[in-house]
């Protein structure tokens, strides 16, 4: 444990040729007198899926919460360094947070589905930004749900609640939630830990659809899926980035003993 | 078993007949019983079955005699051993200790046999106005004969209270003639028509045309306190001419009444008590008679039947301890739900500042300790509070402000619905807060992350997504505090719960709803016609009746509260999870 200080990240990442979609430079971050993450540095690529993998605790779904800033809700909390999009700081003094997170959409490891109807829980992100034409709201919700996959099952019952629907579907409704306002990027949170191995299938062909149009970023603990779904794949140990490059390279030829150890299931 | 064995001390091992062997069955088992926590189990059960009796037996206490109240029952005609008759219902019996020197010595001996004790039966002998009482006790050993004469009748009357008697004649437009069933139902019923006519012109025409002059004698005075005697001088005589025709429009108004008065002066009934004496009142005056003691059951059955009615849809007549309870029902129902309109969206809004936006910390634990304690401050204190605050300083000053003609009479300074609905809501506000917030508390987390990643602001989460969701929670809250403000009746008798009101606080004059009237409460009700009034023996069955139309009005305004809110509570169920 002690040389974990010292040890530099390997990096080997997969450049995309559209560039960085955000940038994560000296990322520290305490709760309280708790130290959480640790001078984390990482290029998120454009257009590309990213995972983060690593044992509970290691701080992969925290520094995803620091993306959009949905650790603001935590009390006591500091952080120190930089992440930013196109270039400017997203924790700078006077960010409009609500417009960051307009262009982040996120999908949580519980479908979150609102107590409304389908096609309201569609347009929330654009009604609470005072959108209220119908033809826009109405090719929105067609639209996200296509891109969803959820379009042809429920687009005769767009005004039945959103909780009458199976968790998969509650599931995919929130990823279309989450591209409605279409953001630049989709972070995911454990998307399929609360899915059967089905419904998970289908969100991981969704992810290979979505990747392109959106950068993703999913945090998961299966490394199957990891190595199914991404391109780049950062490994993160007790709040540091271990190694972060090619889904590949990690997988079958990491340059660190840790991850080796992890991804052959020796610990975590 | 084997590590309540190893547990075992030391000593009761050593004393065991060899080793290995089984423990002894009675210790084992006793060990057992209190493991299970079987003694305390009983205790927990015994416990809950202690509080369903108690109150099932308050229910059924308060059913019993609430139903049974308006049966008929029959009139008793008790011969006593003096001589001297008497005729009435019978209400109730206890035992008692006679006093010695009244008794005859044969009645003395039965007494003595039984130590000293007799029982005695409470008759309602009615006929208010020549005896001076309604009630009158017999004791057993006074009694010679009980016979149940089939030409009694019960009469309710408009004042005087019941008479028990029979009828001996009749008066048809001033002319005596002999008492003809059927010609007395009809003529009886004509009566009650002119009566009820009278008292519509009275009370609706008439009453018109005085609010009408107190509104014109109100404009003089506001002329008088805007202006100076000059400028006021045109309105003055504006109005004065306007009272003028108003005063002839009650002039023809009291001439027809009077008209009516004189035609119904002319139907008499002549009723005789058991002693002989008799009296005259126009038929007008009776509001319901019956042979008391040649009723079948069908016939009960109406007159329990017309008796409710009366009881949910008339007003109270004799000090109320007879008619109806219209306005009381219409306050309480009024009152709860003003109440409702002020404690909801004071609590809600106090309740979200504390727990969405106020900083956690100490401040906020010492507001909401505070307002925990305030749901345990006495009632009364709040009745208290309301008038000084309320009614003296805010009416008041409301007073001076809008209403400085009507001064030195009070207008809103003084009890009204508006002070004992705002009162009550005070006084139920911290339940709505405490619930409120553990509504909002129990939104998941991820309910308000998944709006805010949507971009929304948090009002927005709160607006869209918290509420709805804190809904059915909140609607609980708001149901408590109902059934406690509907109930309460200290605070009510400071800040505007009146006896009798002469009017109720919505009518059809200009602006419709006077907050500022005093009103009738079914709770002071019950307490009024208890314990207050007159007559307290009259009043009692009427005690269990009100009480039972209270419950029953609490749990029809509860229940509906309830299905609110589990309709909204399904709305938000997920299929999920």
């Amino acid at each position: 444990m002690d040389t974990l200080e010292f040890e530099p990240t390997a990096y080997h990442v997969k450049d995309s040729p559209e560039g960085t979609a955000l940038e994560i430079r000296d990322f520290n971050l305490w709760y309280g007198q708790k130290q959480a993450l640790f001078d984390n540095n990482l290029k998120i690529q454009k257009g590309q899926v990213t995972a983060m993998i690593g044992p509970s605790g290691c701080g992969k779904s925290t520094l995803l919460r620091c993306l959009n800033r949905m650790n603001d809700l935590v009390d006591d909390l500091r952080i120190q360094g930089q992440i930013s999009v196109d270039g400017f700081d997203i924790y700078a003094k006077g960010v409009d947070v609500i417009a960051l997170r307009k262009r982040m959409g996120m999908v949580f490891q519980k479908p979150n589905p609102f107590a409304m109807s389908i096609y309201d829980n569609i347009t929330y992100p654009l009604r609470v930004d005072g959108v209220t034409k119908k033809s826009i709201l109405d090719e929105t919700v067609e639209r996200a749900l296509q891109q969803a996959a959820l379009w042809k099952e429920v687009k005769d019952r767009l005004n039945d609640s959103a909780l009458g629907l199976s968790g998969g579907q509650q599931q995919r409704l929130c990823i279309a939630r989450a591209v409605a306002s279409d953001p630049e990027v989709l972070l995911m949170d454990e998307p399929c830990s609360a899915l059967d191995p089905i419904a998970t299938a289908r969100i991981e062909e969704l992810i290979e659809e979505l990747k392109g149009t959106y950068s993703i970023v999913i945090v998961t603990h299966s490394m199957a899926q990891a190595a199914r779904v991404s391109d780049n794949t950062a490994f993160m140990y007790l709040g540091r980035l271990i190694e972060y490059g090619d889904t590949n390279t990690i997988f079958t030829n990491p340059q660190k003993s840790r991850t080796n150890d992890y991804v052959t299931g020796r610990f975590g | 078993m084997t590590s309540v064995n190893e547990n075992l001390p030391q000593a009761t091992v050593a004393t065991a007949p060899g080793k290995g062997q089984k423990p002894r069955a009675r210790r084992r088992f006793s060990a057992d019983l209190s493991a299970l926590g079987e003694p305390a189990l009983w205790g927990f059960g015994g416990a809950l079955a202690l509080g369903i009796i108690l109150i099932a037996g308050f229910l059924m206490v308060v059913l019993y005699n609430g139903a049974t109240t308006f049966w008929p029952k029959p009139i008793d005609k008790v011969e006593l051993a003096d001589g001297s008759v008497i005729a009435g219902v019978e209400r109730r019996g206890t035992i008692f200790r006679p006093d010695p020197a009244i008794m005859t010595e044969a009645v003395a001996e039965t007494v003595a046999a039984n130590d000293g004790f007799a029982y005695r039966t409470l008759y309602q002998t009615a006929n208010f106005d020549l005896y001076g009482d309604d009630f009158r006790w017999v004791a057993d050993f006074e009694v010679a004969n009980i016979t149940q004469p089939e030409d009694f009748y019960y009469f309710e009357r408009q004042v005087w209270g019941v008479f028990v008697g029979r009828i001996a004649g009749m008066q048809i437009n001033g002319q005596p003639v002999a008492y003809d069933p059927e010609v007395f139902r009809r003529e009886q019923a004509l009566a009650r028509e002119r009566f009820s006519e009278i008292r519509k012109i009275e009370r609706s025409e008439i009453g018109r045309i005085n609010h009408l002059i107190e509104r014109e004698r109100l404009s003089q005075r506001r002329a008088l306190l805007q202006g100076d005697d000059e400028s006021a001088a045109p309105v003055i005589a504006q109005s004065q001419a306007r009272i003028a025709e108003l005063q002839a429009e009650f002039d023809v108004l009291q001439a027809r009444v009077n008209e009516i008065r004189a035609v119904d002066r002319g139907f008499r009934v002549t009723l005789e008590e058991v002693g002989g004496r008799t009296i005259e009142p126009e038929m007008s005056q009776i509001v319901r008679y019956f042979p008391a003691n040649t009723l079948s059951i069908w016939d009960k059955a109406k007159i329990y039947g017309s008796r409710w009615v009366e009881f949910v849809s008339a007003e109270p007549r004799e000090a109320n301890t007879q008619g109806g309870v219209l306005p009381a029902i219409f306050g309480t129902v009024a009152m709860t739900l003003l109440m409702v309109v002020f404690v909801a969206p004071f609590g809600v809004i106090t309740a979200l500042y504390l727990r969405e936006y106020a900083k956690q910390g100490r401040v906020t634990s010492i507001v909401r300790i505070s307002v925990n304690n305030l749901a345990g401050v006495p009632s009364i204190v709040y009745g208290v509070f309301g008038l000084g605050f309320f009614a003296y300083t805010m009416g008041g000053t409301i007073d001076q402000l809008f209403y400085p003609e009507n001064l030195p009479n009070p207008t809103f300074g003084k009890g009204g619905i508006l002070w004992a609905s705002l009162t009550l809501a005070l006084l139920t506000v911290p339940v709505v807060i405490v619930a409120t917030e553990e509504a909002l508390a129990a939104v998941p987390r991820s309910m308000r992350e998944g709006s805010l990643a949507c971009g929304a602001s948090k009002w927005q989460t709160i607006r869209y997504v918290v509420l709805p969701k804190a809904l059915p929670g909140i609607m609980t809250g708001m149901i408590l505090a109902m059934a406690r403000g509907a109930g309460e009746v200290a605070p009510l008798m400071l800040v505007g719960v009146v006896k009798l009101a002469p009017a109720l606080p919505i009518d059809g004059f200009y602006p419709f709803i006077h907050l500022d009237r005093s009103f009738m409460h079914l709770g002071f009700h019950i307490f009024d016609v208890g314990f207050q009034s007159r007559n307290s023996e009259a009043g009692k069955p009427m005690v269990f009746v009100t009480t039972l139309l209270l419950l029953t009005l609490i749990v029809i305004m509860n229940a509906t509260a309830i299905i609110v809110r589990n309709r909204l509570k399904r709305k938000y169920a997920t299929g999920q999870f």
